[in-house]
């Protein structure tokens, strides 16, 4: 299909999203990632039987905690679509860096960059 | 083993928020299980407060280590030649980790990052429940394997009180009356005479009633 998605987003292969760890998101934001989203298999069809269903446990427990912080919980989302959804990955993707723009940078960036100076 | 549970982090940042070089001290036994205080609970309460700090505008140094117990001298003193570059430890393991790393390094101070809840089992991830009180006295043989200190909310001894309904404590109806579970064990034993057997008065100063314990044994000393 060859669509076309944001140039913002970087993506990282797992075999199953039920190996998204709690400090895998967190570390993200640590190096100045302005949003993360978990994007899993529809739920009641993850190979594994639970990989998705675990990472969106994941993404809740990251949210409560970037809330805490004041970082902000709605920068990181799950959500679920089939390996034959392109056009909707596509529009995901869309709607990920609509709401992260929205939201502005990462605010931890700017405060290192200011201690940097 | 002991079973604890994470603080709310509202309530760590509080206890931590002036100092300048934190050690997050986490251990590896108990609380590595019970998942509230191992080396990945440490690694994301690291993060974590480093995020916030940062937010906050403070440059807050926070390092991590896994000890393999807080419980015993010999792994405490991994942290001696470490010790003196912080203001202030925060250690994830139980209430008697957190006791055993104050005492040892007296200058620093030294903060709990979990409530230690109680003796316990995994019933499943993510489910613990009390099994032991450390009461000092174990009448487990007497009582089909099932123990009225830990499982009883009134602690009784002889048979269920008039609240136990159905197998179910009065204090929680999701609760089994610890009485009902001893008598279904015995009676699955082929052993429920032993209900009829009066189990004598406890002698309660052997349990926390009497005072701090302590156990010495020449033997091995």
């Amino acid at each position: 299909m060859r669509l076309q998605y944001p140039s913002s987003i970087r993506i990282i292969c797992l075999p199953c999203t039920g190996k998204v760890d709690l400090i895998h998101i967190l570390r993200s934001f640590e190096k100045g990632a302005d949003g993360v989203y978990v994007v899993g298999c529809m739920e009641g069809s993850c190979q594994f039987t639970s990989g998705n269903l675990r990472a969106r446990k994941r993404v809740e427990q990251a949210q409560t905690l970037l809330n805490a912080i004041g970082i902000g919980g709605d920068r990181v989302q799950m959500y679920n679509l089939a390996s034959s959804e392109a056009p909707r990955f596509v529009e995901v993707a869309e709607e990920m860096t609509r709401k992260i723009l929205a939201l502005g940078p990462n605010p931890i960036k700017a405060v290192r960059t200011k201690m940097a100076a | 083993m002991i079973v604890a549970k994470q603080k709310p982090i509202e309530e760590i940042i509080e206890s931590v928020k002036n100092a300048g070089r934190i050690l997050i001290a986490g251990c590896n036994e108990c609380v590595t299980v019970c998942e509230s205080g191992g080396k990945k609970e440490v690694a994301v309460l690291a993060s974590a407060l480093r995020m916030y700090f940062m937010n906050q505008g403070k440059d807050v140094k926070i390092d991590e280590i896994t000890l393999e117990r807080q419980c015993d001298h010999e792994y405490l003193e991994e942290l001696r030649k470490l010790i003196d570059q912080y203001d202030a430890v925060l250690s994830l393991a139980c209430g008697v980790g957190v006791q055993f790393l104050a005492e040892k390094y007296v200058k620093t101070p030294v903060f709990p990052g979990v409530d230690t809840c109680f003796m316990g089992v995994t019933e499943q991830r993510g489910v613990w429940t009390e099994r032991c009180q450390g009461c000092g006295q174990c009448i487990l043989a007497r009582t089909g394997g099932i123990c009225p200190v830990s499982r009883c909310a009134k602690r009784l001894f002889n048979g269920p009180c008039g609240g136990s309904t159905r197998g179910k404590c009065e204090i929680d109806k999701d609760l089994d009356c610890g009485w009902q579970l001893i008598v279904n064990r015995l009676k699955e034993m082929g052993k429920l005479e032993d209900y009829e057997a009066l189990i004598p008065i406890k002698d309660w100063s052997k349990e926390r009633a009497g005072g701090p314990r302590k156990i010495v044994r020449e033997d091995v000393r």
